[in-house]
Order: structure tokens, then C-alpha cells, then sequence
């Protein structure tokens, strides 16, 4: 990245919410670094470019995100900062983006949890009581609200398929559903900010996602997984044992060039 | 940025208004058919509270690769007007949107063979191109080919009467 964003100075100090936007920024800038590495393993061209410019979008995202981080805790930490020069303890993303992509149905269902989540999140954070989490999300939503389109699309396809494709979508979304609860967490850090008024309480919004996937799976003619277990722990830095190298690769040419620019 | 020594000294400051006719001329990089000014990424030309001169540019996406080439051509001209401290910001509100494209930028677009982009508002399916007509043939015989394409803005249509492939802007 060569030039890094830039935003209006702010007044005083948020670090509760500075927390908040970082955790979303690591999903958008993880769920990236993941979609990216399809590029030309797509089943087809159109796809790559789907893929990439869904990529595109999230990188976006996260830049804005972990930049207003940097400047709302205090910091002045740049997005770049932030991507770069963590450790993985450090990164607040969900559990659900850093899943390794192995089939391509697995990468479609967990693109349908996330964009849906993505979506209403950003559509109720537009009321926030922070004008540049609101600016963006009123954004965000617009973009994310594309990707969702995509992931039905593909879930729908799939799972209306051939027998192949239909059990490889059932497998997929078996795969990610112990991952998705955690999407809608509410520890004291979401407490303390939905009392404010500054981000939407989870609640609701897992109802509301609960319904439009299971909408969007009945279309495809798939069954709604009801996992026995989910997984916790990624806002508080716990990853899983895949996450050590793709942090090490989204961060490998930084090692190599500190602070290059082109 | 602006502490880099000018081989010229800086001409006489242009009034804003004219400041901001030669901000809103910068072709986009991506679509080098059209102006800012007809894209309508620029908000705002004018004096900020420090007595320099801001140019307000709303991204049309977040991730918008083509950000920092404009926000360089903007830079540009401020210098070559006379305002060699002025400033670019980068607006998240309003939001872009591709209603705010122009008459002129939409014609443009389409003599480039580009399909301009239809009311933001308009049925899903007519956003995704139902009913766009070919920008080469004119006929309305098109259908969605992929609704991704070489640029984040834009999807790709075929054109069953001339078999053109062409890409349509994104309605957002």
C-alpha cells in the first residue's frame, strides 16, 4: 500500500471502540488474504475475477477500518500497522475467515455466512453514534450487499446441481456453521459499546441472518447444519493452528522489504 | 509534498471556481473517458478554516485502487493553480453513487463502449442488465455474461446481435 488513509483528526480517545473496528477491520483484511489466494484456481476466469474483486472490496474495508482503529485508540497507527507488524495473538478477526479454503463449495458456504452477517451488520451500524463508523457502514453495506448476491448465487447453484455438487455444498457448510456463532458474540466490550448506541446489539441480527440463510438454503434445496459445538475465541487473539502461516504470508513481503512502497 | 523545492516559482492562485472546473476536467484512471467532475467523485472545491484550499473526493468503492493516481492529479493541478498547499480528502458522506454520474460522463461512457449505469434504485434485474441495449449495435438483444469485470464498477454483458462483449457500470 503507498499511501496510507487518511481521516479527520479525532477528539479524545475511543479504546472500546478503536477495539470494535479493528476486530471487524481483521475479518474484512483475513477473509481478503483468503479469497486472493484462489486467484487462478477458480473453476473459471469469471470466478477469479469475482473472487479478486470481492477481495478488492474487503481490503478496502479493512484499511478503513484499522486506520479509524489507529486513530480512535490513541496510537495513530496506520492500517498498514496494524496488517504488518502484529503477531497473531494480536488479531481480533472471527474464527469463520480464517478457515482454510480447501473446496470451493467450503469457500462459497462460508462466503454466505459472512456476507449475510456482513451486510446486516453494516445496514444497523449506519445509526451509529459515530459519524465515520456510520459514513462507512452506509458504504460498506452497498458492497457487501454485491458479494451477498454472489454467495446465494452459488449455494443456490450448487445446491441445485448434480448429486457431486450438492453433497460437496452439504459438506462445506458442515464445515463452516461451528464457526458462525461467533459472528454474533456479545461480550462486554459489545455490551458496553450497544449501550452507547454506538454499534447494533447481536441479538437481533442473528435472528435476522438465522432466516435469511435458511431462505436462501431451502431455495438451494440444502438442509440448515445445526452444528453441536462453536468455536470461540478469535476476538480475544485465540486462533486456530491454520492461522500462523496465512498471517505469516499476508506478511512475508514486509518482512522482506520493511516499510517498501511502489 | 508540498516541502519539495518548486524549479518554478508558484503562478498567481486561481479563483476557486476556476480551481475547481480544472479539478473536475482530471480524467479518472480507470475510465480516462470521463472527468471527475462528470463521475462525481468531487464533493467539494473550496477554502479550509487554515485559509488552503480542499478538494473533497468521495471513493466509489472503499477499496478503489485508482485512489491515490487521482488524489496525485488533483495535487497536480492545485499546484499548477496557484494553491501549492492546498489539499485532497478523501469523504466517506455522502456516499458515492453511480446516480451522480453525468449526462455528459454517460454519454462518454457509452461512445467508449462502456453501458452507463441505469438508476441505483431500478429492479434488481434491470440493475443487473436486463433491457441494457449494446453501447456498439444498440440492440437490447444483451444478457449478463458475469456480473464481475475488469473493474470493480463494472460487470460484463454479451450482445447476442453484434456477439460484442461489452462491460456495463455497476448501478450502486
Amino acid at each position: 500500500m503507498t499511501e496510507t488513509v487518511t481521516g479527520p483528526a479525532r477528539q479524545g480517545t475511543d479504546a472500546a471502540l478503536a477495539r470494535y473496528a479493528v476486530r471487524l477491520g481483521d475479518d474484512a483484511l483475513v477473509l481478503a488474504q483468503q479469497l486472493c489466494g484462489w486467484i487462478t484456481r477458480a473453476p473459471t476466469i469469471e470466478e477469479d475475477l469475482a473472487l479478486s474483486n470481492i477481495a478488492l472490496d474487503l481490503v478496502g474495508h479493512a484499511r478503513t477500518l484499522l486506520a479509524l482503529g489507529g486513530r480512535l485508540d490513541g496510537t495513530g497507527r496506520t492500517e498498514d500497522d496494524f496488517a504488518f507488524l502484529r503477531t497473531e495473538r494480536e488479531f481480533t478477526n472471527a474464527l469463520l475467515v480464517e478457515i482454510p479454503d480447501g473446496d470451493f463449495a467450503g469457500t462459497v458456504a462460508r462466503q454466505l455466512a459472512y456476507t449475510h452477517h456482513a451486510v446486516l451488520l453494516y445496514e444497523a451500524l449506519a445509526a451509529s453514534t459515530d459519524p465515520e463508523l456510520a459514513a462507512f457502514a452506509v458504504r460498506a453495506a452497498k458492497e457487501v450487499a454485491y458479494h451477498r448476491r454472489h454467495a446465494d448465487d452459488w449455494v443456490v447453484r450448487l445446491g441445485l446441481g448434480t448429486a457431486e455438487s450438492a453433497r460437496r455444498m452439504r459438506a462445506g457448510l458442515e464445515r463452516v456453521w461451528p464457526c458462525t456463532a461467533e459472528l454474533f458474540e456479545e461480550d462486554a466490550l459489545v455490551r458496553g459499546l450497544t449501550a452507547a448506541g454506538a454499534v447494533p446489539a447481536p441479538g437481533p441480527l442473528r435472528e435476522r441472518w438465522h432466516e435469511e440463510v435458511a431462505a436462501v438454503l431451502k431455495r438451494a434445496g440444502l438442509p440448515l447444519p445445526a452444528p453441536k459445538w462453536h468455536a470461540t475465541g478469535g476476538r480475544d487473539g485465540l486462533h486456530t493452528e491454520a492461522f500462523g502461516p496465512l498471517v505469516a504470508e499476508l506478511q512475508s513481503v514486509h518482512r522482506q522489504f520493511p516499510g517498501g512502497t511502489w | 509534498m508540498s516541502g519539495a523545492p518548486h524549479p518554478e516559482p508558484s503562478p498567481a492562485p486561481l479563483p476557486v471556481a476556476e480551481v475547481a472546473r480544472q479539478v473536475g476536467e482530471v480524467p479518472d484512471p480507470e475510465l480516462p473517458m470521463i472527468g471527475l467532475g462528470d463521475l462525481g467523485v468531487v464533493e467539494s472545491v473550496a477554502v479550509a478554516d487554515d485559509g488552503n484550499l480542499e478538494v473533497a473526493i468521495l471513493p466509489t468503492f472503499l477499496g478503489c485502487p485508482a485512489l491515490p493516481a487521482i488524489t496525485a492529479s488533483v495535487r497536480e493541478v492545485l499546484v499548477r493553480c496557484g494553491h501549492p498547499e492546498g489539499r485532497v480528502r478523501h469523504v466517506l458522506a455522502p456516499a458515492w453513487s453511480s446516480d451522480r454520474i453525468s449526462e455528459r460522463g454517460r454519454t462518454a461512457l457509452a461512445a467508449h463502449g462502456i453501458a452507463p449505469p441505469v438508476p441505483s434504485d431500478a429492479p434488481e434485474p434491470v440493475r443487473l442488465g436486463l433491457g441494457t441495449p449494446c453501447p456498439y449495435c444498440g440492440s437490447l438483444a444483451t444478457r449478463p455474461h458475469s456480473a464481475f469485470g475488469p473493474a470493480r464498477c463494472q460487470s460484463m454483458l454479451h450482445c447476442a446481435g453484434c456477439r460484442e462483449t461489452f462491460p456495463l457500470m455497476t448501478a450502486m
